[in-house]
């Protein structure tokens, strides 16, 4: 009852607080609206008793992600729309992808239990006071169970950080 | 109506131990805010050779109290510019940041609010992170350039800077094995030795980072006066001023309980185990009665009776916490003995937490502000780099002691070689970055012309 009550509240927030976040105009308050967003999904991480993963959207998303959206934010002025943002077709492909990935995640759900992985989304709920200790149960799964995928995530993310900085780094007159 | 009662005395029954902490903090911690504040200008003012806040109460005691009445009922001015709701939003969200995080922090053994989450510190560290959007938000709100410039300092340099300080805080948690702040105390207890002697690279660079994240000088960039009138503070008046004042004061305790916890033995009295120290155990309540004994000897003594009250008062207090110190070993009741373990944790911890908040006002009286590129070099050549490397030490480290099967203090022993090595490490990253610097921040030679240098001569 009382886990119901708290899961619709955080989901209430963040669906209103994601549509919010869309439609502002002010580049700032939609920020202000996603991390309220992000806040409320960790609420519900918290709600589901996945405590490491709260502090992790906190810490990472919030703390980290935001803070440099925030950031580039007050250094670009936004209130200048760029013109091929405007164009048509890529708001059409936007849109279309944004549709295809909802229907993905509705179909996902109605045919979970016809799916090949029958039962992979309805998890048998574990006892509330007899829980695994959700820090533990990440470190094995991401350091044991799935090493490869996981280096070859921080391998990516790697090679996107080093790509980063050479977009960004100046060409003196010497190159 | 009677079953909503019940169940609020149901809740009220299981968690008031809780409850009464969370209240403690709401209240104390904006008071003891006050007086670091206090404090502050005092050793100062001692310093400097002189004698700060000394009109109201004796030694300008009463002083945290007379501002913050004068600050309760200054004119809370919004600019007609400023985002409204943003602008009145960010000083709630900085400071409810503070407090909020406060709550995951033992200050003895039962002396918390959250009981035994398994993320601790993490919660602490997390929630915390929120507080600079108070920060960021407050400064772009006010519509000002001055505030704009030090909300864009305090976003970079919290970005720098928290990352340094997680990776002081992983070397932290290798050691303890665990994140649940009552665990990693009874842990150094286990082991007995603090963790700062285990990794002290660790410890340093936490420390750097946190005077970093509070935003205290010499890295208070974000609220230069000499460069930005007061920051992201410039158009905020009275109590809304007050509130990110606290916040910064109420963090720098955040991060001190932090760093006490991890590295300092959290409530644990130096050397907890060894028998032969055991009278170190009386001198909490012997400092608190020689406390209450001077505030009974000055109290004849001050010209305006609430002042003598205030004296009693204090009087009063010291001399029952001293009580509740000298009852708890003769006399066997179990809720004495509960209050004994608190207090008596909580004054160790506090007394570590003050001497970590000691450091910070040392340096700021001590070096001058960075430059902003200073700021940025010292935080992504010098301290992340060498956090890195400190991890991967301690990790070395662990797996020495653990093949050798050392335990208490020969650990550090143990850890001394990469300890040593990550020292080292550091000396060539400051020495490599000295030249760099050295070569970045050379003058410019342009040809300045005799006739326009108004300077010569």
């Amino acid at each position: 009852m009382l886990d119901s009550l708290v899961f619709y509240f955080f989901a209430g927030i963040a669906v209103i607080s994601a549509a919010l976040m869309v439609t502002r105009r002010n580049a700032i308050h939609s920020a202000v609206f996603l991390i309220t967003t992000l806040l409320s999904t960790a609420g519900i991480f918290l709600q589901l008793r996945a405590e490491f993963l709260f502090v992790a959207q906190i810490i990472l998303y919030v703390g980290g992600i935001m803070v440099l959206f925030i950031f580039v934010i007050m250094l670009v002025r936004l209130d200048v729309p760029l013109p091929q943002i405007r164009s048509r077709l890529r708001q059409w492909t936007a849109g279309f992808v944004a549709l295809v990935v909802f229907a993905e995640g509705v179909i996902i759900v109605l045919m979970s239990q016809s799916l090949p992985g029958k039962g992979l989304l309805a998890l048998t709920p574990a006892q509330g006071d007899k829980l695994p200790p959700n820090t533990e149960d990440i470190a094995t799964g991401l350091f044991g169970l799935y090493l490869l995928p996981f280096e070859i995530a921080s391998v990516l993310l790697l090679v996107a950080m080093i790509g980063a900085v050479v977009m960004a780094k100046k060409r003196t007159p010497a190159e | 109506m009677s079953g909503a009662f019940q169940g609020v005395l149901a809740f009220v029954q299981a968690w008031w131990v809780e409850l009464l902490c969370a209240m403690l903090i709401l209240l104390v911690v904006p008071l003891i805010a006050g007086y670091i504040v206090l404090v502050e200008r005092k050793v100062m003012a001692d310093m400097q050779a002189r004698l700060g806040p000394m009109r109201v109460g004796p030694h300008g005691l009463l002083q945290p109290i007379a501002d913050a009445l004068k600050l309760l009922i200054k004119e809370d001015l919004i600019p007609d510019n400023a985002d409204q709701f943003i602008f009145w939003f960010a000083p709630v969200l900085s400071m409810t940041a503070a407090l909020t995080s406060m709550g995951a922090v033992a200050f003895g053994p039962w002396f918390h609010v959250a009981r035994d989450i398994n993320i601790g510190l993490l919660f602490v560290v997390g929630i915390s992170a929120l507080g600079p959007f108070g920060i960021v938000l407050g400064g772009w709100a006010s519509n000002n350039h001055y505030s704009i410039i030090g909300a864009i300092r305090s976003t970079a340099q919290l970005i720098s800077y928290e990352t340094t300080a997680g990776f002081a805080l992983v070397s932290g948690f290798l050691l303890a094995g665990t994140l649940k702040v009552s665990d990693i105390v009874e842990h150094q207890r286990a082991d007995n030795v603090w963790y700062v002697f285990l990794a002290p690279v660790g410890f340093v660079t936490y420390l750097i980072a946190s005077i970093a994240e509070t935003n205290r000088a010499p890295f208070d960039l974000p609220e230069a006066e000499s460069e930005l009138v007061a920051g992201y503070m410039t158009e905020y008046s009275g109590f809304r001023w007050s509130l990110y004042f606290l916040a910064e004061y109420a963090n720098m305790i955040v991060v001190g309980a932090v760093g006490t916890t991890l590295f300092l033995g959290g409530w644990l009295r130096p050397f907890p185990n060894v028998r032969w120290l055991g009278w170190v155990d009386a001198f909490p309540a012997l400092l608190l009665v020689a406390v209450g004994a001077y505030c009974v000897a000055r109290a004849g003594k001050q010209p305006v009776r609430v002042q003598r009250l205030f004296m009693w008062g204090v009087a009063g207090l010291c001399f029952a916490v001293a009580l509740i110190f000298a009852l708890a070993a003769p006399v066997s009741f179990a809720p004495l003995k509960l209050a004994y373990a608190g207090l008596y944790g909580a004054f160790w911890f506090l007394l570590k937490v003050s001497a970590y908040i000691y450091i910070f006002m040392w340096l700021r009286f001590t070096l001058p502000r960075f430059r902003f590129d200073q700021l940025m070099r010292l935080g992504w050549h010098i301290l992340i780099p060498l956090a890195l490397v400190n991890v991967i030490g301690v990790g070395i480290g662990l797996a020495i002691n653990s093949a050798l099967g050392w335990q208490g203090w020969m650990t550090i022993v143990g850890m001394l070689p990469t300890t040593l090595a990550t020292i080292f490490v550091g000396m060539l990253l400051i020495r490599w970055n000295d030249k760099h610097a050295a070569a970045a921040s050379a003058p410019v030679v342009t040809e300045v012309r005799e006739a326009e240098d108004s300077y010569a001569g």
